[in-house]
């Protein structure tokens, strides 16, 4: 193993690495974000009375999380630029153009990162007292002066610890990405192999950042946990 | 958006896909079940000298995404070609296939460890002093006390296990193995009919997963013997996969 290949400049790939992971960390927290809006309206369908959302949602959660994130990626990289051009030529729109591998990315890991979501979301709000609603409706707030002032404050409590496991799933997918060419860690990593003939050390390489983000992550969400429930009594 | 031609054409490409993916979930599953089973013993134990290694690997092998690990072990391999050549383990590392079972083997021993280590811990105290109050040997105690408690106790995680395992197993398209997402990305890329593509991969994936859904419950019933009573409807599993969108939910 050659460590001089990693050193900072032309002549190593530390820079590169260090803005592959700088990527990795940026589709990573754009996918996790776009999940938890996934996961909330596939959470307030779920609990919506209406039986057809509920089935949307339902259809969502399963499909999603029993199908292979390989698969569903595949499927927007080569179908949903086809979809877009099929709606730009009815707009009159002829030219050639594809959906950014960033956005294509993102959709697909904030999706699955989303269907796992919406479980933790779900379980967030039923943990809300029903009594606490019920208070806010008795001094006259509306439907959406509730939802932020008691509702999201709560949830958002509850729903921490379900929310780091999934940050750090959705993390660790977002590797999957580079196989239709966005150029995060992975992709960084498989370049510099190629070019000096010496996989391990870069993958190596790639591992240790990856194990790195993870666990200062993760530190990260203890700490959140810690500072959203500064205010509750311990038993 | 969907193509008859496609989805007939398609199909039994697929279809013949379908035991090269359950034969590399399989095997993985399987070789992983026994490495799990001794890193949870490592893991509990009292020796610094066993735990250590163990809590690294679990560490290692959960922090980091299993497509790193892959690539790690089939192309980083490669580094070590005169090396791997002179201990004869070459001619492994070389085959996908064995680089495929092996990477997918690590990681869900190092997932699984964890579940058996839940539970193991699980089993009560009082069991375990009452089986040797009796003489038990460590032997007997772990096999007639622990390991059918542990057991029980761990399926329904286990189960989940073997479902991310089934997805897991499409990342080994990524190191020229055709099994069914692989053979789906082929037939994508010749046939540019994706939505055709998926809806037929899609079931395939849904119906393997909704199997192993079902046969783990049968066997979490096998290994109850305290809830036989309770026979489960093959509607009640439909509703635990699915979902129940039939029934109101609670309101908020």
């Amino acid at each position: 193993m050659d460590f001089s290949l990693l050193v900072y400049g032309d002549s190593g790939w530390g820079d590169e690495m260090l803005v592959g992971g700088l990527m990795t960390i940026a589709i990573a927290t754009c996918s996790f974000l776009l999940g938890i809006v996934f996961a909330v309206i596939a959470a307030a369908a779920k609990l919506s009375q209406n039986i057809a959302f509920r089935g949307l949602a339902t259809v969502y959660t399963t499909v999603i999380r029993g199908i292979p994130e390989l698969l569903i990626i595949y499927l927007v990289f080569f179908g949903a630029g086809q979809l877009m051009r099929n709606v730009a030529v009815l707009f009159g729109y002829t030219e050639y153009f594809d959906l950014p591998v960033f956005v294509t990315g993102m959709i697909c890991i904030g999706a699955s990162s989303g269907a796992y979501s919406t479980e933790v979301i779900r379980g967030a709000v039923l943990a809300i007292p029903k009594g606490q609603l019920e208070a806010g409706k008795a001094i006259g707030m509306n439907k959406w002066l509730m939802f932020w002032r008691i509702l999201v404050p709560q949830a958002a409590r509850f729903a921490l610890p379900g929310l780091g496991n999934i940050w750090q799933v959705t993390l660790k997918e977002t590797a999957l990405i580079s196989v239709i060419g966005l150029a995060d860690l992975m992709r960084k990593a498989s370049e510099a192999s190629g070019s000096t003939k010496e996989p391990f050390t870069f993958y190596f390489t790639a591992l240790v950042i990856f194990y790195v983000i993870t666990k200062v992550s993760g530190r990260g969400f203890v700490f959140a946990e810690a500072r959203a429930n500064r205010g509750v009594r311990r038993a | 958006m969907f193509s008859m031609k496609v989805i007939s054409e398609a199909w039994p490409e697929l279809v013949a896909a379908i035991p090269v993916t359950l034969q590399l979930t399989g095997s993985a599953l399987l070789l992983g079940l026994g490495l799990a089973l001794v890193i949870a013993l490592m893991r509990l134990s009292s020796h610094a000298v066993l735990r250590l290694p163990a809590l690294g690997f679990v560490d290692l092998f959960r922090s980091t995404p299993l497509l790193v690990q892959f690539f790690l072990i089939y192309y980083g391999s490669g580094q070590f070609r005169p090396e791997l050549q002179e201990i004869g383990l070459w001619t492994f590392f070389r085959e996908p296939w064995f680089c495929a079972v092996f990477t997918l083997m690590l990681n869900t021993a190092a997932y699984t460890s964890e579940i058996i280590r839940g539970g193991i811990q699980s089993v009560g105290h009082g069991q375990i002093e009452a089986g040797r109050a009796c003489g038990m040997s460590k032997i007997m105690l772990f096999r007639r006390i622990i390991l059918p408690q542990a057991a029980r106790q761990a399926l329904p995680a286990y189960g989940n296990e073997i479902i991310l395992m089934v997805k897991s197993s499409s990342l080994a398209s990524t190191i020229t193995i055709l099994e069914i997402t692989g053979v789906a990305k082929k037939i994508i890329a010749a046939t540019f009919a994706p939505m055709s593509v998926f809806l037929i991969a899609g079931v395939i994936y849904l119906t393997i997963n909704f199997i192993v859904v079902i046969a783990v419950q049968a066997l979490e019933v096998r290994l109850s013997p305290q809830l036989h009573r309770n026979r489960r409807s093959l509607r009640s599993r439909f509703i635990t996969f699915f979902g129940n969108p039939t029934e109101p939910q609670e309101k908020t």
